[in-house]
């Protein structure tokens, strides 16, 4: 059977353009990409060095991802999730394997503009050779229904002199209900950084688990999370490192602003150390904007409204 | 001769039954820079914070007259719409905001590239810099000082703007406070330093929450070096302070 998928696909770039990316990536022929809307796969661009193999699953589909080894790819490979219909399911499996010494840039996008009700579960595995490099930032973009449930879940594994930047951002949308769990395993003298940022309002729920092992010797890790919480929204936090090789360094850093009445943010850092030679710290902030911040900025001739926006802005870039 | 752009009449602030500030009547100038000097402790950034307005700061008694108006009651907002920024000590540290969106909060009329430039660091480098832990101290201070100069203030409360500042950078801010000046602000100048109180057209002396002396920076400072340098307010002023 052939069917004519090129509304769709058109319609999946639309919306993928609303979430903030930009639609030559994935109409380029130079740059790798994948779309999926649902459980089809619409567009997929493998370019030299760059393989990727999809299958479909129930709800969903399989993506197999492999960047070879020595290969950098200089052009940032576009991802493209989503579904258009009011209610559904979407199951991605992802897998991804970065060869040594490749260095690969992610951009990823997933889309939900007209949900009432759809489940998204993103079930990813990250494998990264030893000095090998993946950078994955994913953007959500979510109607303003609520009716969205996210489950992005993450488990990596950084060889020795490898690297892993992650950056998980919903901030145009409702969020509906969100639970990020990521774990990462690190080798030797490996880099991990874990972002997320997200804009809780009306009644969503955000839960966030980050867990990085440091356990290569000078691994170093830190999970980063930028939560603002409005309405009646609600926002738990959960940094999780562990120190288990000497000169290891991990750091969890928690920032949770609520506005206005209702909004409940809650954040829990636990740390250990396995070795006598590490170190990880942790800090949070929970509560009201920074007076400071808010009082410096209306001493500009910003209203307090106008203030609240540009530090909320620039917290969630 | 120059018209008063600010004055307090009577103004003091209580904290419980004790006076941070008694009845201070200052008077600023147009187009005047006018130091505010004094050891630690005695109300000086208190001063500024009532006269930009900050919550927690509204005078027990007196009242704060800008451009003929009384703004005692005015929020911070409307006071930096009539032309009065503060400049802090300490500056917040601001995420994800570039240099050049902090300088362009609100559209002012000095552009971020002119304002940048006007305190001594380079466009180029700087506006895209974020405004947070990544900028050393003096680096902060002076974004600080282009972010004044940014809106093009009548009055520029500037609360110690040297601390933490080199010998040689001095000098920079010395000619960055009377580069405002040139612009046509008015000038509050809260220093401990007495070469950087020198560029003032005026001085004040504060005491205990009470102003002193007005006169000349030079007159100010000889008040200063004969009568406070071994009164022993200080001390107690500051053990009163901590209890």
């Amino acid at each position: 059977m052939n069917i004519d998928y090129s509304k769709e696909f058109q319609a999946i770039v639309e919306a993928y353009e609303k979430a903030g990316g930009d639609s030559k990536g994935i109409l380029d022929s130079h740059f790798g990409s994948l779309v999926i809307s649902g459980d089809k796969v619409l567009a997929k661009n493998e370019i030299t060095g760059l393989v990727i193999k999809t299958r479909k699953i129930k709800d969903g589909v399989a993506v197999k991802v492999y960047v070879e080894d020595g290969i950098n790819l200089g052009f940032p490979v576009h991802l493209c999730f989503g579904m258009l219909p009011k209610e559904g399911r979407q199951v991605i499996r992802s897998e991804f394997f970065i060869g040594k010494n490749s260095k690969v840039n992610f951009i990823s996008h997933c889309s939900f503009p007209n949900a009432k009700h759809i489940v998204h579960i993103m079930d990813s595995k990250a494998h990264i050779s030893a000095g090998g490099e993946m950078k994955y930032t994913e953007t959500h973009f979510h109607s303003m229904s609520g009716g969205v449930e996210v489950f992005p879940k993450l488990r990596g594994e950084i060889g020795n002199g490898g690297r892993l930047y992650e950056e998980f951002k919903l901030v145009i949308g409702r969020v509906g209900l969100l639970k990020i769990d990521y774990e990462v395993e690190q080798g030797k003298k490996s880099i991990c950084e874990l972002n997320t940022k997200i804009f809780g309002k009306k009644d969503d729920k955000i839960e966030v688990r980050e867990a990085i092992h440091l356990n290569g010797d000078h691994a170093n890790g830190m999970a980063k999370s930028r939560l603002v919480l409005k309405d009646k929204a609600y926002g738990y936090v959960l940094g999780e490192i562990e120190g288990n090789a000497p000169y290891s360094r991990g750091h969890t850093d928690c920032e949770e602003i609520i506005q206005g009445e209702g909004a409940v943010a809650e954040s829990t850092p636990a740390i250990s150390v396995r070795n006598h030679l590490a170190k990880v710290t942790h800090e949070a902030s929970i509560g009201r904007i920074d007076k400071k911040e808010l009082e410096t900025l209306m001493a500009r001739g910003l209203t307090e409204d106008e203030a609240v926006d540009v530090i909320v802005e620039g917290i969630l870039k | 001769m120059a018209k008063i752009i600010l004055k307090t009449n009577n103004l003091s602030y209580k904290i419980g039954k004790k006076y941070i500030l008694k009845d201070v009547n200052l008077k600023v100038y147009n187009n005047e820079i006018h130091t505010l000097v004094g050891t630690n402790g005695t109300g000086k950034t208190t001063l500024a914070f009532i006269i930009m307005g900050l919550s927690g700061y509204q005078p027990s008694t007196g009242e704060i007259i800008f451009k003929g108006k009384n703004i005692t009651n005015l929020s911070i907002t409307e006071r930096a719409k009539l032309g009065i920024t503060l400049a802090w000590q300490n500056p917040a540290l601001f995420e994800g905001i570039t240099v050049r969106d902090y300088l362009n909060l609100n559209r002012g009329s000095i552009p971020p590239e002119k304002s940048i430039e006007m305190v001594g660091l380079n466009p180029h480098i700087y506006l895209s810099r974020v405004v947070d832990s990544s900028l050393s101290g003096g680096e902060r201070k002076r974004i600080e000082l282009a972010s004044v100069i940014s809106i093009h203030p009548r009055l520029a409360i500037l609360d110690e703007p040297d601390s933490g500042i080199d010998m040689i950078s001095i000098e920079d801010i010395k000619g960055i406070i009377l580069g405002l000046k040139k612009l046509g602000s008015s000038v509050i100048l809260i220093t401990h330093r007495e070469e950087i109180a020198d560029i003032g057209d005026t001085a004040s002396l504060i005491c205990r929450g009470e102003i002193l002396k007005v006169g000349k920076p030079e007159e100010v400072s000889a008040f200063f070096k004969k009568n406070c340098e071994r009164c022993n307010h200080v001390g107690d002023y500051n053990e009163e302070l901590l209890k």
